[in-house]
């Protein structure tokens, strides 16, 4: 489907290559000082919830990042027919499709690991980030860079899944996918049960999100 | 009746939407910075799940399981249609959503002028959907899950204006600059779940 849009976009304006700056950009700030996550406040619900281990919050985050980018690609191709009274209704229909698909695939390839996110595959169709690049971007660009916009969005919310699930599994159950690293390091670690709980995961994503904007100079006005 | 407190008790406190499951964070952490909002939204919420979960429940268990279309004809008993789940519940819900704000626009502009822009904002709100998901996995009755549904609710209500009040509060605090804002509430969510776990120890 990628290559088929590049395509189109291509032949409409030859003027802008397919990786121009500004269609980087599309990618590279989504990572950091536009992250859904610590910035824009999106798909916190999933971030939380599902970031006890590394390996859910790796499959989590690609389906993610699946289902914006072919939403993205799916809304923008449909942006000009789409009465604006209705638009909440088709973007969520689209945007379900996709989930259907991918909770399809995961029950068929990686069963143990969909039950473990057990309903957060089918909260990612109420997902903010989703929604919010339908409504922010998708709904008024061409599908290219939507497409590109949904792919960064969607790795800017796995990094972020991936800092907190790193730091949740190493601490809370002292391993890493599983792995014990502290017991093969020779190191007796007890775990610490409260990076498990829901809470701890709250106060990480703080600490992640004050570390990162102690680096990027990123303020609120309050 | 025992059971049905029980559930609403366990919904509101133990099983709390945001401290226990973290549904819903998005427009929690997005609308919270005043009271009075914040307990508008909370209102639109408890409606729409208190309504929203006992549809689901009913189009679940007559139309969706597998054998459930055998009282439309015994020829559809082995229709199994539950891969529509999400689209279905997801329809259910902003479909209801469109028509209360048409509804409430209609028949009471003073409520509306305080409920309606937070209405459209709920369709998206993952604790209805996510409460509608739970619903399905436990096997809950009609009544138990409409008591689900308002129990729900009303912890979100309470989770919701409870983080509101301490935000009002903050703003006289001096909080270290990249904290300031998001970083600061995420650690005051965290801390106020500890306060639910309390909770925990409660045995229903």
């Amino acid at each position: 489907m990628s290559t088929a849009t590049a395509d189109t976009v291509k032949v409409a304006e030859p003027k802008e290559a397919l990786f121009s700056p500004k269609n980087r950009k599309l990618i590279t700030h989504p990572l950091d000082i536009d992250n859904p996550v610590t910035v824009q406040v999106l798909g916190i619900c999933s971030a939380l919830a599902i970031t006890t281990q590394m390996k859910p919050a790796i499959i989590m985050a690609i389906s993610l990042t699946v289902v914006t980018a072919s939403s993205n690609v799916a809304i923008s191709m449909m942006r000009n027919t789409i009465p604006s009274r209705l638009r909440i209704i088709v973007q969520l229909a689209v945007v379900s499709l996709w989930v259907i698909l991918v909770d399809q695939l995961l029950k068929a390839y990686v069963y143990d690991v969909s039950k473990q996110l057990s309903v957060f595959v089918g909260l990612i169709i109420t997902n903010c980030i989703v929604m919010g690049r339908l409504e922010a971007y998708a709904m008024a660009n061409k599908p290219w860079p939507s497409f590109l916009d949904g792919v960064g969005n969607g790795f800017g919310y796995g990094i972020i899944l991936m800092a907190v699930a790193f730091c949740r599994e190493l601490f809370g159950s002292g391993s890493l996918f599983g792995f014990k690293v502290f017991e093969a390091i020779g190191f007796n670690y007890q775990g610490n049960g409260l990076m498990l709980l829901p809470a701890g995961a709250c106060i990480i994503i703080g600490i992640i999100i004050w570390i990162q904007r102690s680096l990027n100079g990123y303020r609120e006005s309050h | 009746m025992e059971n049905l407190i029980n559930i609403g008790i366990r919904s509101i406190f133990i099983d709390n939407m945001i401290f226990a499951y973290f549904l819903g964070m998005c427009s929690f952490l997005a609308i919270s910075k005043k009271v009075s909002t914040a307990f508008g939204l909370g209102m639109a919420v408890v409606f729409v799940l208190a309504i929203t979960v006992p549809i689901n429940w009913l189009i679940q268990n007559y139309v969706l399981v597998p054998g459930a279309l055998a009282w439309v004809s015994p020829q559809f008993a082995g229709v199994d249609l539950l891969f529509l789940q999400f689209i279905v519940f997801i329809a259910v819900i902003a479909a209801f959503v469109q028509l209360t704000e048409m509804a409430v626009e209609k028949f009471s502009p003073a409520l509306y002028n305080t409920l309606g822009i937070f209405l459209p904002l709920i369709a998206v709100n993952c604790s209805i959907l996510g409460a509608a998901l739970f619903m399905v996995g436990r096997p809950y009755s009609l009544g138990e899950a409409t008591v689900f549904g308002l129990g729900s609710g009303i912890g979100w209500l309470l989770a919701i204006v409870a983080l509101a009040g301490v935000r009002e509060k903050m703003k006289y605090s001096n909080v270290p600059g990249p904290l300031k804002g998001l970083g600061i509430t995420f650690i005051l969510v965290g801390l106020m779940s500890f306060g639910f776990l309390s909770f925990m120890g409660i045995s229903l």
